[in-house]
């Protein structure tokens, strides 16, 4: 086991070469200039151009290229054009956030959408099954903006519960971090909470099917004990399947959530350095975004192993 | 390893991450020695030189102090200088500094530091670029002096040192203004009334200002940027809200204190918030524009600039920015800001009256117009440009013109319009901004009138009358010349159709009310703020 994940932390390497020349050569070939947006709006043509010339961006492409992935190599992000930051440290303030923001949606979502997916398929065809089924159509066609604002009105406005927007670390304790999270991550997980429960009853309906099953039944066996021990731990694979992918989700989600809510996330950076041609911000944040996407994915296939120990590698 | 080593590790790996991760604190407890500010636009970064950003400028004028302050009468005023003198013959202006002047690190300020300030500043405005441009030496003659002569007359000088159109001469320890004035300082101090808390800056998010306690105030009443500039809170928290909508909640749910620029939607819900006061931010406002290419055609030929501008209804424009509240706007026959001393509207009777579409078509077909594609560039990211592309568009439809309406971002219309290939390669024949007004009183900041050819703003309008007449305003020695200076220039720029003014509209700025001390101006002002608990 161990040697396979080395062999698949190693299999990473050329897909994130990959990944950098993709984006690097698609940011050199999209319209717009940081130096005019740097200058601003009464700058002479001649003062954007000593701009461009101070950040290196008039040098020829494949020595840009070079020198950022010298840079790479070397433990360095590069920095900021806008802030004069370091890439690293900005990435570095801004991954709490977004971490917390993922971590409590997958956390809602687990704790919400396998049990709703489980009870669906249990009682499938019936009424509750419907109720559970049409929530999530609903949830899934929501925008997540939408439900926001909807959260927002309802519970910080409204009824004065909760905050409209903000972060506080956990580090300044664990109900101040927990409340600004309550709302965002209600509207991120929405849709994903949705497609969770959907998957959840699709595999569970296919294994109450089982004939074993059918023998727990006959043995006696509690209903929960079938669903929750029986049953769910064999419909486990793809509902993991779906966790994972649905982590890419969360990733595009939280750009949404995270400026509805104003939370200083990885989300908000990223369109920020975009809007500004802030290169150098969004190759590290892209490259942090596929490796993170990859380790998901090396992290559910080991996950595999753990809900189905037929599965070997 | 068994799954249940893999869970703990990944449980603590989480952990970790959350508890290692020790962002600075984004929401922290409200006190009434804390103001939350929610500016504008984010403060991506802190060099008011370099970058010339409203944002940047509105920042800066906390940590940055100038040697002259333009205040509500729109007369510079002594800030950080104790008194001047000029020669006879007006060219050397020897300037004292006040007495007891102090950076944030502690050293005094000193006139070099005060001669390397300007020498930055000057490289990067365009007034000091004026001033360079006939600079003999500026020199410090001991601590507290400091000389500039030069080869000619500048009677706008101590506008220059006082205005507040960006970039404003701000002034740095010498070491600091010594960095190359198009690469970013890396040292954020001043000598202003607050220090910028480098250790809190979020950017994107969040920036903080602490009280400078060893700043010492002028005596005078605080009026803009002059006069005594008394902080009454200890930290200033600028929080980023990149979403109106939460801005507004944060607001009513007294999250936040004060938001510079609601936006014209949300404010009939703030009205109704027993809470909120709501009034005009900046009384100077902003002049939409559009400005044509003046290399190619069809706006090579002054006749279809005139054309456009005979069928252009203001109302139109300004209505699709603001909306219906009419307090917000209005009529602008011209380039200046209205309701400013020397505001005039000579020349600009083409943008009065009900609009002219028959004579304008046909002025078109005169200029040699064939039903060529307009290359229409619009900023969808920018209410302000997207509302005024969509106007322009049906402006030109109804002209009987071919519009190739190109919807992208700020980002991409700012190096865009830069290109002066043909629309067809590349290029452009329109595209859409905004001036604040602050800037268009006079000539001094206002790159956008400026119309020598191949140096003026993108667009290139070559206009040789608007540049004699600027010219003349900045010989100007009395207002009333100043003002019928300004006639001419308004009358020459409309003439040849600088550029096209869409109107001038306002913004308004609210707050909580158990903020008081909020003043009107073209930046917010933080002194004499104060805010009860």
């Amino acid at each position: 086991m161990l040697s396979y994940i080395l062999r698949r932390i190693v299999a990473t390497l050329p897909v994130m070469a990959i990944v950098a020349l993709f984006v690097f050569s698609l940011l050199y070939i999209a319209p717009g200039d940081p130096a005019v947006v740097i200058a601003g709006d009464q700058a002479s043509p001649e003062d954007v151009e000593r701009i461009r010339q101070s950040l290196g961006l008039d040098r020829p492409f494949l020595i840009q290229f070079g020198s950022w992935v010298w840079r790479i190599l070397h433990g360095d992000l590069g920095t900021s054009i806008f802030t004069n930051l370091p890439v690293s440290a900005m990435i570095g303030q801004r991954l709490g956030p977004t971490l917390s923001l993922m971590i409590v949606t997958l956390l809602l979502t687990i704790v919400v959408a396998v049990p709703l997916g489980v009870v669906a398929a249990w009682k499938a065809g019936s009424l509750i099954d419907r109720i559970i089924m049409g929530f999530a159509v609903f949830g899934f066609s929501l925008p997540v903006f939408v439900v926001g604002y909807m959260l927002a009105y309802i519970f910080a406005l409204e009824l004065e519960w909760l905050p409209v927007q903000g972060y506080t670390p956990l580090t300044q304790g664990f109900w101040p971090w927990l409340e600004n999270l309550i709302l965002p991550s209600i509207a991120l997980g929405c849709v994903y909470i949705a497609l969770v429960a959907r998957i959840t009853r699709a595999a569970m309906l296919e294994v109450l099917q089982q004939d074993y099953i059918r023998t727990a039944k006959a043995k006696g066996l509690g209903q929960g004990g079938i669903l929750f021990i029986h049953a769910l731990k064999n419909a486990a694979v793809p509902i993991v399947t779906v966790i994972g992918i649905g982590i890419a989700l969360l990733i595009g989600g939280a750009v949404v959530t995270e400026s509805v809510f104003a939370i200083p996330g990885l989300g908000r950076l990223t369109i920020d350095a975009i809007l500004r041609r802030d290169y150098p911000v969004i190759q590290g944040i892209v490259l942090l975004f596929s490796f993170v996407y990859v380790l998901v994915n090396l992290m559910i296939d080991v996950i595999y192993t753990l809900v189905d120990p037929r599965i070997r590698y | 390893m068994d799954r249940r080593t893999v869970l703990k590790g990944l449980a603590g790996a989480g952990g970790l991450a959350l508890t290692g991760v020790s962002a600075p604190a984004i929401a922290q407890g409200a006190s009434a020695r804390t103001l939350r500010f929610v500016p504008q636009a984010n403060l991506a970064n802190f060099d008011p030189i370099w970058g010339t950003q409203y944002v940047v400028r509105n920042a800066a004028a906390l940590v940055w102090d100038t040697l002259y302050g333009i205040d509500a009468q729109l007369q510079p005023q002594r800030q950080m200088v104790e008194s001047e003198e000029t020669s006879d013959d007006g060219k050397i202006w020897t300037f004292k500094l006040r007495p007891g002047l102090k950076f944030h690190d502690g050293e005094p300020v000193l006139a070099k530091d005060v001669v390397a300030s300007l020498s930055r500043w000057a490289a990067r405005d365009p007034m000091g670029l004026m001033i360079i441009a006939i600079q003999q030496e500026l020199t410090a003659v001991d601590d507290r002096t400091f000389k500039w002569v030069l080869k000619q007359p500048f009677p706008k000088m101590l506008y220059a040192l006082a205005k507040n159109n960006a970039p404003c001469s701000f002034i740095m320890p010498e070491r600091i203004a010594k960095t190359d004035p198009f690469k970013q300082i890396t040292e954020y101090v001043g000598s202003g009334p607050m220090k910028f808390a480098k250790s809190e800056w979020v950017p994107g998010a969040k920036s903080v200002f602490e009280k400078f306690t060893d700043y010492v105030p002028r005596q005078e009443k605080a009026s803009w940027l002059a006069g005594g500039k008394q902080i009454m809170v200890d930290r200033v928290e600028w929080i980023v809200m990149p979403d109106p909508a939460t801005a507004a909640a944060a607001l009513q749910n007294g999250e936040v204190d004060w938001w510079e620029n609601p936006i014209a939607d949300l404010v009939p819900v703030l009205k109704k918030n027993k809470n909120i006061s709501v009034d005009i931010g900046d009384p100077l406002g902003n002049i939409g524009s559009f400005r044509m290419n003046h290399l190619f055609a069809p706006f090579n030929d002054v006749r279809a600039r005139r054309a456009v501008l005979m069928a252009l209804s203001q109302e139109d424009y300004m209505r699709a920015i603001v909306g219906d509240d009419d307090a917000l706007w209005k009529s602008l026959p011209g380039f200046f800001t209205p309701d400013t001393p020397v505001y005039n509207e000579m020349g600009g009777e083409i943008l009065k009256g009900k609009r002219d579409f028959d004579a304008a078509k046909k002025l078109l077909a005169e200029s040699g117009y064939s039903g060529q594609p307009v290359t229409c560039l619009v900023a969808q990211d920018q209410p302000i440009t997207k509302a005024q592309g969509d106007v322009t568009a049906d402006l030109l439809k109804k002209l009987g013109m071919n519009v190739d309406f190109v919807a992208t971002d700020w980002g991409t219309v700012g190096s865009r319009r830069a290109a002066k290939t043909p629309p067809g390669q590349g290029g452009w024949n329109m595209f859409h901004s905004w001036h604040a007004g602050a800037d268009c009183i006079t000539p001094a900041a206002y790159t956008a009138i400026r119309a020598n050819g191949d140096k003026a703003w993108f667009g290139w309008p070559n206009s040789p009358n608007t540049e004699k007449e600027i010219t003349s305003w900045f010989d100007a020695k009395s207002v009333e010349e100043e003002k019928a200076a300004i006639g001419r220039v308004n009358k020459a720029a409309i003439d040849d159709v600088v550029y096209a003014p869409t109107g001038f509209f306002l913004t308004y700025t609210a707050w909580r009310k158990n903020v008081s001390g909020i003043t009107k101006g073209p930046l917010p002002f933080f002194w004499g703020v104060s805010k009860s608990a």
